[in-house]
């Protein structure tokens, strides 16, 4: 099947003060037409990072990719100009931002801010325009008299909601949702994750999930991504990674879960913090936390290897 | 300005003082606008020695000498040298500008300190009349004032002084209201501290910051107002060596002599533009959330 | 929202009546003998001490308030300038236009120069733009406005020749007393216009904006903009209050017959019941504008808007701006 998106080798620095923060460290990754990929990891693995920089809207002037290609459907995104990048952003590939609260401007009705990317990107006239962003809010599910009422008259859920309209009014072929339901509450989070995926199906809309909640991942993937540090670490279909993890790190976040169904007598967290991103080490960055590692680890660079079809992971010792 | 922060407060600890003053030494234009403070200080402590002539050495037959080796900055219509005139005259304008804070923030810290702890009708009493105060542009204020007790060194400090005590009161009432609210005033109460203890040992220790950057910048309104008190006449009057009032005596030469007016202008706004920058920089490293 | 107008106008009452007893005691205890100066030295005691009885000063401090209040809150009236004989409040209105023209103008050109300039330095933070507009700006609220509007007489009039120096009859006229004014709202509208649209320029929303494919001039001019803005209208209206204080000052430099220079005069001459009116009148403004701008926030943010309204539906008190 075509690839979609191919990212490869991406590579994003941030100056901070005299310091360089290694934020993504050649992160690559493919995602098939249709498909749903998951990326996994915790807070400061790059995740969000990683999308902004397919997005190219990594923030200027402390953040800079310093190589790799965003091929998409054939095309590198990172050589094309600004001008030429707006065309697609919002259009093709849209995304959905974490904080619901923050993410919409609180200045103009939640209606002409879903309106406003029909405007930008297609011919519509302007009551054309307010029907179809009507039209989103009722496949929200906003009722479409709230067209011109204001962020701050809605509920979180809601907000999410109209964000998530206002990424799926040009109907994008790739749709990057970066921890779409992490700020919502638990009962929320179920609904709005429900919406996502009916929508996804309905206009056949490949997706890129970041999220750090496995049971997301199960829910809504088809493909998984475990990134750690700057770099993914393990990849593979949902199935490879959730019935046979094979990197420590994938193998530790199952671990730390609490399992219904399963009388664990107490969660196995994993030791140790992330390394400081402006000081990573040579070798295996899991190193220092890694219950298998040994002094090898930490000098020799990981490369990733296939371990069965479609199964990556950086582990020397695994592979 | 680190000393006092250490020895009144037993909440703000030593090693976040320190950072303060590393984040202050740190910020270049803070540094600058304290070096000038400091060349100022200096200028005002020695001005018997540093100045070439006295502050009133009149001689009519050197008066209008344009600035040279000799004079450096000219002299006036009464052959005094401004030089020398304006380096006595920081003396008064430190003078009254620290003085004069000193009282409007103490009496103004009291008042909104009252106000932001006990609330109610003493709060309503105290912001009520502050916003009366706060009614009438605050120059005007400092200008009735000086009208109503007559110029003279105190008396314009003293109405400096109530000029700029509402805008106190206003900034430590905020400022308290905030700080009543978190728990270690809480705590405090539980273990049975006075009211007074409560607010002198707990809650203005953790003002200071706003206290202290508001004073700061305070000095600066200080001295602008004494030298537009005495430009309109209001002020300090001569022979005393006031920025202001040599701005005001020399207007009228300025067809002919401009730098009788230019450099004790120029005096004043180094002095302000030293504070703002000080002040401002002072106000980051205290509370870094509130950099821009 | 009418009931909101309402409600502070009635609030501004106390206020109001709190300046005039202020200015009204420190006047009361300023030095000088008001009879004595308007009839000169050398009238006898006796008529002074008779024309002291006309004017009312022989009457117990609270007696004399009561009736300056009495006769402003019915009649309108501030009382008689000592030193023309016509009502205060003639006085006042004949030249507070020149007064306003000044300051609308000082802060026409303030925010004219100021929001842009602060627009472009924060999106250029740390460039050399911004750097010496920081410093500008610095500068400029750093200058007295008397000693800026010497300065500008130096060069503009005496060195180039190319502007009046004094009066208020034209254009031409208005030029150097604006600046003057102006300068320092400027350089405090563009310190503001700067730190909050750096702060709006973090915002998510922006990226949202940005996400969505909206152009980079877009971004700031409608997005950024529009929310960097209501902070900006608190400056504007605040040094449009400090401006006509600040003009005081300035009128008396290019000698331009407004409500500022009226006042000096006045203080000078202890024309008290001027001195009076003008101070009291300055606060009205004062309360206007502020109200003004706080009226103006709801049109700007739809958040306090709908403050408004709720508390039309409620009753009760706004939350406290």
């Amino acid at each position: 099947m075509e690839k979609l998106i191919e990212v490869k080798d991406l590579r994003i620095e941030f100056a901070s003060g005299k310091k360089i923060v290694k934020a993504v460290n050649g992160v690559s990754f493919s995602l098939e037409k249709g498909k749903t990929i998951g990326l996994v990891g915790e807070t400061g693995a790059g995740k969000t990072t990683t999308a902004l920089g397919i997005m190219n809207l990594v923030p200027a002037p402390a953040g800079r990719i310093r190589g790799g290609e965003v091929l998409f459907k054939g095309e590198d995104l990172l050589t094309k100009t600004q001008q030429e990048m707006r065309q697609t952003r919002g259009n093709r590939i849209s995304m959905i931002f974490q904080d619901p609260m923050t993410s919409l401007n609180p200045v103009f009705t939640v209606g002409d801010q879903i309106a406003e990317g029909l405007h930008l990107h297609t011919k519509l006239s302007a009551l054309e325009a307010t029907v179809k962003a009507q039209d989103m809010m009722e496949r929200v599910g906003i009722p479409a008299a709230r067209y011109n009422e204001y962020p701050h008259q809605f509920s979180g859920g809601m907000k999410q909601r109209v964000i998530i309209a206002i990424a799926l009014a040009c109907s994008p072929e790739l749709l990057i949702a970066d921890e779409p339901t992490t700020a919502l509450d638990v009962t929320i989070q179920a609904q709005v994750l429900d919406m996502m995926r009916n929508i996804r199906n309905k206009l056949n809309t490949s997706m890129i999930m970041i999220t750090h909640d496995l049971g997301v991942v199960k829910e809504i993937c088809d493909q998984v991504a475990v990134m750690y540090a700057g770099q993914i670490i393990e990849s593979g279909s949902l199935k490879q990674i959730y019935k046979n993890p094979q990197h420590p790190y994938t193998e530790g976040l199952f671990k730390s879960l609490p399992k219904i169904n399963e009388n664990t007598e107490r969660l196995i967290p994993i030791k140790g913090i992330m390394p400081d991103p402006t000081n990573l080490p040579e070798g295996c960055s899991f190193a220092s936390r890694c219950p298998i590692a040994d002094k090898s680890c930490v000098n020799i660079r990981q490369l990733s290897k296939e371990i069965e079809k479609g199964h990556f992971i950086r582990c020397m010792k695994r592979s | 300005m680190k000393k006092s922060f250490k020895g009144n407060s037993k909440l703000v600890k030593s090693s976040q003082s320190k950072e303060i003053a590393y984040r202050l030494w740190q910020n270049k234009a803070a540094m600058a606008g304290l070096l000038i403070l400091l060349v100022y200080v200096f200028l005002a402590i020695f001005a018997d020695h540093l100045a070439p002539y006295g502050f009133d050495d009149q001689d009519l037959s050197r008066r209008f000498i344009r600035p040279s080796a000799k004079y450096l900055f000219g002299t006036d219509n009464l052959g005094r040298d401004i030089f020398s005139r304006i380096i006595y005259g920081t003396r008064i304008s430190l003078r009254v500008g620290l003085i004069s804070v000193a009282i409007s923030s103490s009496i103004g810290t009291l008042l909104g300190a009252i106000a932001g702890f006990y609330g109610k009708a003493v709060d309503n009493i105290i912001m009520r009349c502050v916003d009366v105060m706060l009614a009438i542009p605050s120059i005007l204020l400092a200008i009735s004032i000086a009208a109503a007790l007559g110029p003279g060194l105190s008396n314009v400090m003293i109405a400096i002084s109530i000029g700029s005590i509402p805008s106190f009161a206003r900034i430590v009432r905020a400022s308290v209201l905030t700080v009543k609210e978190q728990e270690f005033v809480e705590a405090a109460r539980s273990i049975g501290a006075s009211d007074l203890r409560i607010i002198v040992r707990h809650i203005l220790p953790n003002c200071l910051a706003t206290i202290i950057v508001q004073a700061t910048l305070g000095v600066a309104g200080a001295i602008l107002s004494t030298s537009g008190l005495s430009f309109i006449g209001l002020g300090i009057s001569p022979p005393t060596p006031e920025w202001g009032s040599m701005l005001s005596a020399g207007r009228q030469y300025i067809r002919d002599h401009g730098y009788i007016v230019f450099f004790p202008g120029l005096a004043i706004m180094i002095t302000i533009f030293a504070l703002n920058l000080f002040g401002d920089g002072l106000r980051d490293a205290l509370d870094p959330r509130l950099k821009t | 929202m009418l009931k909101y107008i309402l409600k502070r106008l009635v609030m501004m009452i106390p206020v109001l009546i709190g300046v005039s007893f202020v200015v009204f005691t420190m006047m009361y205890f300023t030095p000088g003998d008001p009879a004595r100066i308007i009839l000169g030295e050398s009238a006898k005691e006796h008529e002074v001490e008779a024309f002291r009885d006309e004017l009312g000063l022989n009457d117990p401090f609270l007696l004399q308030y009561g009736n300056y209040l009495k006769n402003l809150t019915l009649k309108g009236d501030l009382g008689t300038s000592y030193s023309t004989g016509k009502p205060v409040t003639e006085e006042i209105v004949n030249r507070f236009p020149t007064t306003m023209l000044l300051a609308a103008m000082s802060i026409l050109l303030a925010a004219l120069i100021g929001i842009p300039v602060g627009i472009i330095a924060a999106t250029k933070q740390y460039s050399v733009f911004d750097n010496v507009g920081t410093i500008l700006s610095l500068v400029g609220v750093s200058m007295p406005n008397f000693w800026q509007g010497l300065v500008l007489i130096i060069i503009f009039s005496v060195m180039l020749g190319w502007l009046p120096a004094s009066g208020f009859y034209g254009p031409l006229y208005w030029i150097l007393p604006a600046i003057t004014v102006g300068t320092s709202s400027a350089a405090t509208i563009m310190r503001m216009t700067r730190s909050s649209m750096l702060e709006v320029i973090r915002q998510d929303y922006i990226r949202t904006a940005r996400a969505k494919g909206q152009s980079e001039k877009k971004v700031i001019m409608k997005h950024a903009l529009s929310n960097a803005l209501i902070p900006v209208i608190t400056v504007v209206g605040l040094s449009l209050g400090i401006l006509l204080g600040g003009a005081v000052l300035t009128e008396s430099v290019f000698s331009i017959p407004g409500l500022g220079k009226l006042m000096i005069d006045s203080i000078k001459q202890k024309n008290y019941p001027m001195v009076q009116g003008g101070v009291l009148f300055i606060a009205i403004i004062f309360c206007f504008i502020n109200l003004a701008v706080d009226l103006l926030y709801a049109f700007v943010d739809p958040r306090i808007k709908s403050q408004y309204k709720s508390m039309r539906k409620t009753g009760k008190r706004a939350v406290k701006m």
